[in-house]
């Protein structure tokens, strides 16, 4: 078996950092983790957008902690669809996020304090800049092939845009061109738990020695919910109660956790309050609501699509709901309208948005594939 | 395997044009197109498995129900569409040939030749054909229509579509006596009048 040679490495950036809103971040650090290695002509590099909550640790056993494996660990390593016996693969933790990477939590040069609610909003377009430069310190001209599934799709696609020459091939997974008014609403709720937790203090909460983790774990109960499907739930949890062996499954007539289901999201959102920033939060489904790259050509995808170069390949899980094949199928259009190279698939799988997190077969071989077929074409 | 019709809808396409091939199955006409002529060309199927052979073949690949319409496709938008032994297997009949004639400048339609003699014999005996065109029995055949050359000629008609070319095949041979009762494989070239 060969190895996954994970390597870990934080990257400083010493010069300033334009942002969409106009804001200037004077330096930045960004943590990556690699898998395999770089071939001589650096031309087997693939970089991995994450998701809302993922970090750079996308394969392998974390290095502090062997029980944490990487959040696409069943999709990138020796052997895997994407394989990196052949590839070298990147994950870089996003600016703005809490793992590591210069985010609300890192201090401010300019006051000598944790930036709190002083860290500017950061884009998706942002992070692709700062992902370019990394790929420029990493001496990578073009990229194999930049992937990502759901917020890391929308990296993907934003690359093709902004860079369309630096990537021969783009893979956007269970992804959307743009959220929609659902999607933005769910977000609110999400940001509205956290603004109003009495904890929050402006987002400046660091001072005071606390985390608003009533509204983190809230804000992740309703996200949840949006990452399943209702057959899924219904397959998981139905509407059995949450009783000890033995006890009737009998009502309490109570508030308190009485379903399955909702044990299930209190267990999901107390975990995830425990090691999530809120402030990182609020950044990351911001990004989410402002990601529209339509929005400079006048609403046009087609035009703002007319000059990728990439080979794209779309995928989209029938029972997503979060961001359904509707909202893949518009990329296709996009690209087919303008004669780009795409395939489409559209996997049947019963999971709801987090399916592309799952092993799939019908899934997994089709990224096995178009990944094989990058190496024939090379070769 | 190379079917027979490969060869025949080939000739009909032109070097260097936009081709989309609708129920393209594991992508076999495409690659073999592909080997012919430089042309840009992109597949419609449904099937994961076909979807796959497609994309191993590094084809571009749209996953698609055909019986949904073409919506993804803009008017005009191909120099020919082709409808290789898929008609036969769609309920809509007239609603995917409306489409392709929308999406195509020029279409290629084949299917199997109900009328062909064997066809008739085995059901003047009683019995649904089954034959190197018909491969499979009543009970378990993805076709859901059967169609002769006549029939087809009729239906394209009153759809509005011109008939500019026709190759009626047998066993791979081009049949000129009595199509509709020699041919057991109808090609049309198609677009709208």
């Amino acid at each position: 078996m060969s190895e996954l040679h994970l390597s870990r490495n934080t990257i400083h950036f010493a010069e300033p950092l334009p942002l969409q809103s106009g804001a200037i971040l004077s330096g930045y650090d960004l943590v990556i983790e690699t898998y395999g290695k770089l071939n001589a002509d650096k031309s087997n590099a693939v970089l991995v957008c994450h998701a809302l909550n993922a970090s750079h640790h996308v394969a392998g056993s974390n290095p502090d902690d062997a029980k944490d494996i990487g959040w696409w660990d069943n999709m990138i390593g020796p052997g895997k669809p994407v394989d990196t016996d052949h590839f070298f693969v990147i994950g870089v933790n996003n600016l703005g996020s809490c793992f590591g990477s210069t985010g609300p939590k890192s201090i401010n040069p300019a006051s000598g304090k944790q930036y709190g609610a002083d860290f500017p909003v950061i884009t998706v377009e942002d992070w692709v800049n700062t992902q370019a430069r990394l790929a420029d310190k990493l001496g990578i001209r073009r990229f194999a092939a930049v992937m990502g599934g759901s917020l890391g799709g929308m990296q993907a696609l934003a690359w093709s845009i902004q860079f369309p020459k630096r990537l021969a091939h783009c893979l956007v997974i269970a992804s959307t061109p743009k959220l929609s008014a659902q999607n933005i609403a769910f977000n609110e709720v999400a940001r509205n738990a956290i603004l109003s937790d009495p904890d929050f203090h402006g987002g400046n909460y660091y001072e005071h020695g606390v985390v608003p983790k009533r509204g983190l774990r809230l804000a992740r109960m309703v996200g949840h919910i949006t990452y399943l499907s209702d057959d899924d739930m219904a397959e998981k949890f139905g509407r059995e109660l949450q009783r000890p062996n033995g006890e009737p499954q009998d009502y309490r007539f109570s508030f308190d956790v009485e379903f399955e289901v909702e044990s299930y999201l209190h267990h999901q959102g107390d975990k995830f309050s425990t090691y999530f920033d809120a402030n990182t939060y609020l950044l990351i489904t911001r990004a989410l609501d402002y990601f529209d790259p339509s929005r400079r050509y006048g609403g046009s995808l087609n035009r703002a699509l007319a000059e990728v170069q990439a080979k794209f390949l779309v995928v989209s899980f029938s029972t997503d709901w979060r961001f359904p094949p509707n909202r893949s199928r518009e990329i296709v259009e996009s690209l087919l309208s303008n004669k780009s190279e795409v395939s489409y698939a559209e996997i049947d799988a019963p999971h709801g948005h987090d399916a592309f997190l799952l092993d799939d077969p019908r899934y997994h071989n089709l990224i096995r594939a178009y990944f094989e077929q990058m190496l024939e074409v090379q070769s | 395997m190379m079917r027979a019709d490969f060869a025949a809808i080939a000739n009909w396409i032109a070097p260097n044009s936009e081709v989309l091939d609708l129920g393209c199955g594991d992508g076999s006409f495409l690659e073999y197109l592909q080997k012919q002529k430089p042309v840009h060309a992109y597949g419609v199927e449904i099937d994961d498995a076909r979807v796959l052979s497609c994309v191993q073949k590094g084809l571009n690949v749209i996953q698609q129900n055909l019986e949904g319409g073409l919506a993804l496709f803009e008017n005009n938008s191909f120099d020919t569409v082709v409808l290789s032994q898929t008609l036969q297997t769609i309920h809509e009949t007239e609603k995917i040939l409306r489409e392709v004639a929308r999406v195509g400048k020029e279409s290629i339609v084949s299917f199997p030749n109900f009328a062909h003699w064997s066809h008739r014999l085995s059901v003047g005996f009683g019995r649904m054909p089954v034959s190197k065109s018909l491969p499979y029995q009543w009970y378990n055949t993805p076709n859901v229509r059967v169609l002769t050359v006549a029939d087809f000629e009729k239906l394209a008609s009153s759809l509005g579509l011109q008939i500019l070319d026709q190759c009626i095949l047998h066993e791979g041979r081009q049949v000129t006596l009595m199509p509709n009762l020699f041919g057991s494989l109808a090609l049309f070239r198609v677009r709208r009048a």
